[in-house]
């Protein structure tokens, strides 16, 4: 196997997460960075980015503010997903590649924080213990990542299914 | 009462179950009235467990017996 892929993944993993003390929970923890690593080398090698408007969303980490008026009503509401349900949205191809390339472009500890809360199921405690963090920040760090990817979503609804 | 926008600040911590009594019912007392933000904290749920429900990624048994080796290593040495 190459030392290169060995290396490259560990030094990934080493990154931030002083806080493993179980196995298991390490062993977690690899197969999402492993799975988020190859996402990131997969867009930046621009394969299977799925349009170009994600590109362009930039790291919006709430809703624009320019979607509500003075009184902060919306004025820009968001789209409906009528017919998504969360298990449609992890299946489809292009939705869950949506996903996948907004939960790569996070900032590594949103991404942490993310990963381990909704994809892995871990409770808010774990986490913190795992990463080091205060509840709040990881309360805050969770509701960014989520509102990236809920954005990125709206965003591909909007923009309409790529050819 | 709690605006739009404010709303969309709190949503996480309404999903997660940390919002306090009175400002959960105030939130509550927004979604009942407005279809938007109904629609909104609907996505923000959906999408959460959606990533949930993502397939889980394949490892090579190769890298992931290397893997675990270095950190069995790597433990050693942060405990010496
Ligand atoms: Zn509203």
């Amino acid at each position: 196997m190459a030392e290169e892929v060995v290396q490259e993944t560990w030094m990934a993993v080493l990154e931030g997460l002083d806080g493993f003390e179980e196995r298991a929970s390490f062993k977690t923890w690899l197969y999402r960075i492993l799975a988020n690593r190859a996402r990131s080398r997969a867009v930046r090698e621009g394969r299977s980015v799925p349009f170009s408007a994600l590109a362009d969303a930039g790291p919006e980490e709430r809703v624009d503010p320019e979607r509500f008026d003075a009184a902060g009503r919306w004025r820009d509401p968001p789209v409906g997903w009528t017919d998504q349900t969360p298990e449609r949205l992890a299946l489809e191809a292009e939705t869950r590649r949506v996903m996948e390339v907004a939960v790569a472009a996070l900032p590594a500890t949103q991404r942490a924080v993310l990963v381990l809360r909704d994809e892995e199921g871990l409770e808010t405690d774990e986490i913190c213990n795992l990463l080091g963090l205060t509840v709040t920040n990881q309360r805050v760090l969770l509701h960014r990542a989520r509102t990236r990817v809920r954005q990125a979503l709206e965003a591909y609804m909007r923009g309409g299914r790529p050819c | 009462m709690l605006t739009c926008k404010e709303l969309t600040e709190l949503v996480t911590d309404y999903a997660e179950g940390n919002l306090s009594f009175v400002d959960r019912l105030r939130f509550r007392v927004h979604i009942g009235m407005c279809r938007d933000c109904r629609r909104y904290v609907r996505q923000v749920k959906a999408t959460a467990a959606a990533l949930g429900a993502l397939p889980v990624p394949e490892l090579s048994p190769d890298l992931e017996q290397e893997l675990l080796r270095r950190f069995d290593d790597w433990k050693q040495t942060r405990r010496s």
